[in-house]
């Protein structure tokens, strides 16, 4: 299988969906020229720097037929927007008791590492999850972004897609355009096999995790990576069944641990008695410090996880 | 164009229809049958029956937390209406939005909202579409002159501007952000339309009680828009003849002199344009009492389609989060 970037693979989906429907249309204070070129500047809309705006005409848009998707870019840039997305988008569908569809895309880059310092280093996606009404995907790999992306764009409801800027210039494998391949929303995929402990790991932590495996492995310890991939809804199941199998619970998150992901994913897991009775260890997250980000380059990466954080972790909780 | 005798009769229907309706919402909510909080529009009525009198099928509106008056001119079926107010299954939103969160969109009601100046760049999405769609549709955005400070309003009309959109912005100025003066709130003492200028668009100063200024300023920025040179600006100088909410207690810091000159016939929407047909077209005060009587029974007949239709099942609450 040919091997593109985690952006290509994004700018693919939206590519081949607007060419798929003409109700799509994409919204961002800068045009994107591949999209600029083949769809014109009708389709690919530049915006003036008005969040707010872009968000909530996007909720107007789609409940006048169209399928809008609305690129925040840096997650940092749609606080201005917050409105639009609590009180607007994410109860439209409930409060007028589902009389219309509104099918939105939100894109935001999330994450760190980029020396950017407090205001771009952002990974706030737990805020939105307490959020009933929004769908919200947080791809790990080119392959899970495109399709999850596609399903984004083709579901009747506000999806966030949560991007990871540490993830943007990483190749991985993703099928041709011809395969139309779509991930559904809500489906959690196991990235590696293991026996000794579940590490559930969000966005670039799958590949920090993964890592970590690879050296754990050495030292005789099998570790079982979950990637949840969206995170409104969570699969669950998949996550309490890895513990059920493996016994010990690690989380591995960029985000800070705060009301975040990670305890939302640590509370899911042992408050099913099955799962609880089958926990040889307590629960354990690698998550961000709980500072806002710094900018020089020791400060930075002192405050988020890393594979040797992440493989620390497994091995207190393989030990505890 | 003219309004004619019979357009006129049924602005006077559809004005007397939303004062009856929230003079029962009103009552019935001081009855306990209504719940959470009711917003009234008399006194206002003459703005949305204008401006939605200029619109056809197919276009769209958006209102605001003041919502009933938007939605019976937009054509909205009053039974449905009281049973969302009723909070039952058979309301607009099958009890779960209420009076604030009334919407129609098969009739192009893109729903009351509970933020304000929170509507104004959902209805903007609205024209932006009707302009791709490229089919002549209009949008409008009511808004008070609270939302008048927010900024929703000044970037939505950058971008409606800017981008020509098919919309007219109908500021619904009548003196109070809730209850505080609009003329120690806004710049210009209060002035809403002049500041269309900064953007390039027609600013028009309507008197918001009369039905006829409204309608002819409401007919131009369609017939602007529709043409494709983009939004206008109507500010309609009206008032709020009630307290900001019905609920009991609520203070009304307003001069009651001040109140009771808006009411007087002279201001009153209503009055005045039943003056006008007397005047003008013949209308008898037995026609009047006839039209009104028609209408209390027409209320009084939502009412019992809303006491007749049954309260959502609890576990209905679980419904409708998203769509399929």
């Amino acid at each position: 299988m040919r091997e593109i970037t985690y952006a290509q693979a994004g700018l693919e989906a939206v590519q081949e969906e607007m060419r798929r429907d003409g109700k799509v249309f994409y919204m961002s204070t800068d045009a994107i020229l591949p999209l600029v070129k083949e769809f014109g500047e009708e389709r690919m809309r530049a915006t003036p720097i008005a969040e707010s705006t872009m968000t909530g005409m996007s909720i107007g848009a789609a409940g006048s037929g169209f399928r809008p998707i609305c690129d925040w870019r840096q997650v940092t840039f749609c606080f201005v927007a917050m409105d639009q997305i609590v009180n607007q988008a994410a109860k439209i569908t409930y409060m007028f008791g589902g009389q219309q569809k509104f099918p939105i895309v939100y894109r935001a880059a999330v994450g760190g590492g980029g020396r950017l310092a407090a205001q771009h280093s952002q990974s706030p996606y737990s805020m939105f999850m307490n959020m009933s009404g929004l769908k919200i995907i947080l791809p790990s790999t080119p392959r899970d972004l495109k399709g999850l992306l596609k399903s984004a764009i083709r579901d009747n409801n506000p999806v966030i897609s949560f991007e990871g800027n540490r993830l943007l210039a990483m190749k991985g494998a993703v099928p041709e355009a011809d395969a139309d391949e779509t991930i559904p929303i809500g489906k959690a995929e196991v990235k590696r096999q293991g026996k000794d402990v579940t590490v559930v790991a969000l966005a670039w932590a799958v590949h920090e995790t993964l890592a970590a495996a690879e050296t754990l492995a050495k030292e005789g310890i099998s570790v079982e990576v979950v990637d949840p991939r969206t995170i409104a809804p969570l699969d669950v199941e998949t996550i309490r069944e890895s513990v059920r199998k493996t016994g010990r619970l690690v989380i591995a998150d960029e985000a800070g641990p705060v009301c975040g992901a990670s305890a939302e994913i640590a509370t899911l897991a042992t408050e099913d008695p099955a799962t609880f009775k089958a926990l040889k260890a307590p629960v354990k997250r690698v998550c961000a410090l709980f500072v806002p980000i710094p900018y020089s380059p020791g400060l930075e990466d002192h405050v988020f996880p890393d594979r040797n954080k992440i493989a620390d972790g497994i091995r207190a909780v393989v030990k505890a | 164009m003219a309004l004619g005798p019979n357009t006129l009769r049924e602005m006077l229907h559809t004005m007397q229809t939303i004062r009856r309706f929230e003079e029962r919402a009103s009552d019935d909510y001081h009855a306990g049958k209504i719940y959470g909080v009711v917003h009234c529009y008399i006194g206002e009525e003459a703005i949305a029956t204008g401006v939605c009198g200029a619109l056809r099928d197919g276009d769209q509106i958006i209102s605001t937390h003041r919502g009933h008056g938007h939605c019976i001119a937009k054509g909205a079926d009053l039974d449905r209406m009281m049973a969302e107010l009723y909070g039952r299954r058979d309301g607009y939103c099958k009890g779960k939005g209420g009076s604030m969160h009334i919407a129609d969109f098969e009739k192009g009601m893109l729903g009351a909202n509970g933020i304000v100046a929170g509507g104004i760049s959902i209805v903007t999405g609205a024209a932006l579409a009707a302009k791709m769609e490229g089919k002549g549709g209009v949008a409008v955005s009511f808004f008070g002159d609270g939302a008048s400070a927010a900024g929703p309003f000044h970037e939505c009309m950058n971008i409606a501007a800017a981008w020509k959109l098919p919309i007219l912005y109908v500021c619904e100025n009548n003196g109070y952000a809730a209850q505080t003066p609009a003329s120690t709130t806004l710049a210009r003492g209060g002035e809403v339309a002049v500041r269309a200028a900064a953007y390039g668009i027609p600013g028009v100063v309507v008197d918001g009680n009369d039905i006829f200024a409204i309608h002819e300023a409401a007919e131009k920025a369609v017939a602007r828009a529709r043409a494709g040179e983009g939004p206008t600006l109507i500010e309609c100088r009206t008032y709020r003849w009630r307290a900001h909410t019905e609920r009991k207690g609520q203070p009304d810091y307003r001069p009651p002199e001040e109140i009771a000159a808006w009411k007087a016939a002279g201001k009153d929407p209503i009055a005045r344009l039943v003056d006008h047909l007397k005047a003008k077209h013949g209308f008898t005060d037995a026609e009047w009492q006839e039209m009104d009587r028609q209408i209390l029974d027409r209320i009084e007949q939502s009412c019992r389609f809303a006491e007749k239709s049954p309260f959502p099942a609890p576990e209905e609450a679980l419904d409708d989060v998203f769509a399929a």
